[in-house]
């Protein structure tokens, strides 16, 4: 068999058990919305944790964050800080938000502002932002996975094809199993992750420089300004790093499916402690980097930084274990894609169409639209993919300058009693449309800092702005006026 | 609602200054440790001392639970 065989054959068989695992946990399970969509709410702490730490490492981590590595330096150092400071926030949001969402019987993120500010038109807005923020993050998933099976393939197999492919596998696992089957998978897709940072990000630095300080000393010699920030950019320094680490750790409970997965929790005290192990989780990370840094100076060159784990993995091992490696970061985009296109196709069927055009619908009706919606999502984000050229990187701060707007929303509805509802609406228009402008028209980033921060910043301001300039409504008087009525 | 006592909250500024608003102080290859650059060790030593600070925050916040229950 050519290698490429070998390590394509290996790929499809790690998918494979996957997607089975997934068709199994399904089986025997009645779909109706209820069931598809959240499991059913019977999930325990285990498939609860499951589900959450199934969602943060994604291609993002595995090819994204090793391409920065790769291609900027320094400035890539910010993930490693925000997806821990992003467990610290929640620590001192989430048992809030929980505790509302029992009180209220919220399943959504969107139910989170119509129970709190009163306005289905606000928790429209909310879906229709958090719908379009998923769209790079798809697109993300998809191109990674396009760029694992054409280097598995040495190149014998194109991008768009292998895109195509990985869409249609994708929609056929959600159709067939919803929300639980991911969590099942996940556990697959996180043992395989782990063993493959692991291995890769102490065995490339070991074959190629005889270990990991040889090969940190190698590049401080060679390429010391590609170790700091701004490293290889011009613009991503200090005041970047400091803007992006916050816009990225607050927004990171504010994407739809992550704030929902709160409400799936036993108690306020689980999340609690959830908070304080996760970042824990963020070690595998550092593995990653030590083998994108190591990619500087073994295949320098490459016309794009996200080939280059995959590449020095090719080089450096067996194509069996590039298949495996390859096989993991596939599942690695899978799983979490299937996880957002279902949030966001509820999203769309249940708290922005129903509500706002079709009241009459019934649930049966609800469901078949978010599976149709599915299929649109899909498309959409797979012509994004082929079309679009921009690196994994880029693609998940434009989805964090969206949903991250939702934060003053939340945090303010949650502590701050004087806050009114046309304060958080005109805001977060005003935050989504600065950050659409500065993120189109290409200027991002403004004065060194994040394009989404500054919105977020505008955002802020005008909520409270707003809202001392409003007379005081006194929301928490009118939510105990209707709760006793 | 509950709010999260000041001292659980000052507990949560720490991470967020070591690992975010430090960053000119840190950001440096040398002094290397174990091999590694100086803000690459700094990041990672810090993964783990969050998750000390927030279990300390976590004991702050049960340790007020118990007081309020008994003072009720």
């Amino acid at each position: 068999m050519s290698p490429a065989a070998v390590s394509l054959a290996m790929i499809f068989a790690i998918v494979a058990i996957g997607v089975a695992i997934g068709f199994l946990a399904g089986v025997h399970r009645k779909m109706d919305l209820e069931q598809w969509t959240v499991g059913g709410r019977g999930f325990g702490v285990v498939l609860v944790f499951l589900l959450m730490a199934g969602e943060v490492y994604t291609t993002f981590a595995f090819l994204g964050a090793s391409g920065w590595a790769y291609s900027r330096g320094g400035p890539t150092l910010y993930v490693l800080a925000y997806l821990t400071l992003a467990y610290v926030v929640s620590f001192f949001i989430l048992p809030q938000i929980w505790e509302l969402g029992r009180r209220h019987g919220m399943q959504t993120e969107s139910d989170f502002f119509s129970v709190q500010y009163r306005n289905k038109y606000l928790a429209g807005f909310v879906c229709l932002v958090g719908i379009v923020s998923y769209i790079p993050y798809l697109q993300l998933q998809l191109t990674g996975v396009g760029i694992i099976v054409s280097i598995a393939s040495f190149d014998g197999i194109g991008r768009t094809p292998a895109m195509a492919i990985a869409v249609v596998l994708l929609v056929a696992f959600v159709f067939a199993s919803g929300v639980r089957a991911v969590a099942w998978v996940s556990v697959v897709k996180d043992a395989l992750m782990v063993l493959a940072a692991i291995s890769i990000g102490i065995g490339i630095p070991l074959i190629h420089f005889g270990g990991i300080g040889p090969m940190f000393a190698a590049l401080a010699h060679s390429r010391p300004s590609h170790l700091t920030m701004p490293g290889a950019t011009a613009n991503l320094g200090h005041r970047w790093y400091v803007s992006t680490v916050l816009l990225t750790s607050l927004g990171f409970y504010m994407w739809p499916h992550s704030f929902a997965a709160a409400f799936t929790a036993k108690s306020a005290d689980t999340l609690r402690r959830n908070a304080v192990v996760m970042p824990l989780y963020t070690l595998t990370l550092a593995f990653i980097f030590f083998a994108g840094f190591a990619a500087v100076l073994i295949v320098p060159g490459l016309p794009n930084g996200d080939l280059a784990l995959l590449t020095v993995v090719r080089m450096s091992f067996p194509p069996w274990f590039l298949g495996v490696i390859g096989g993991a970061g596939a599942l690695t985009a899978m799983v979490p894609a299937s996880i957002f296109i279902l949030s966001a196709a509820t999203l769309f069927a249940k708290n922005l169409y129903r509500p706002v055009f079709a009241p009459t619908m019934t649930d049966d009706q609800v469901a078949k639209l978010a599976r149709a919606t599915v299929v649109v999502l899909g498309v959409i984000s797979f012509c994004l993919a082929v079309f679009g050229s921009t690196t994994l990187v880029s693609l998940l701060l434009t989805g964090y300058a969206g949903v991250t707007q939702f934060f003053p929303g939340v945090v303010l509805g949650l502590y701050w009693k004087r806050v009114t509802m046309p304060a958080v609406f005109a805001s977060m228009i005003a935050g989504v449309m600065a950050a659409v402008f500065l993120m189109l028209s290409h200027r991002d980033p403004v004065f060194g800092l994040s394009a989404g921060f500054l919105a977020l910043c505008l955002n802020f301001s005008i909520t409270v702005f707003v809202t001392l300039a409003t007379p005081a409504l006194r929301m928490d008087l009118i939510h105990a006026q209707q709760d006793t009525k | 609602m509950k709010k999260p006592s000041a001292g659980a909250l000052l507990l949560g500024l720490v991470p967020f200054a070591a690992m975010c608003f430090s960053v000119p102080l840190w950001d440096r290859i040398y002094p290397m440790l174990f091999g590694i650059p100086f803000n690459l060790f700094w990041l990672i030593s810090w993964i783990v001392l969050t998750t000390i600070c927030m279990w300390a925050a976590y004991r702050v916040e049960t340790a007020q639970k118990k007081k309020a229950r008994e003072t009720r």
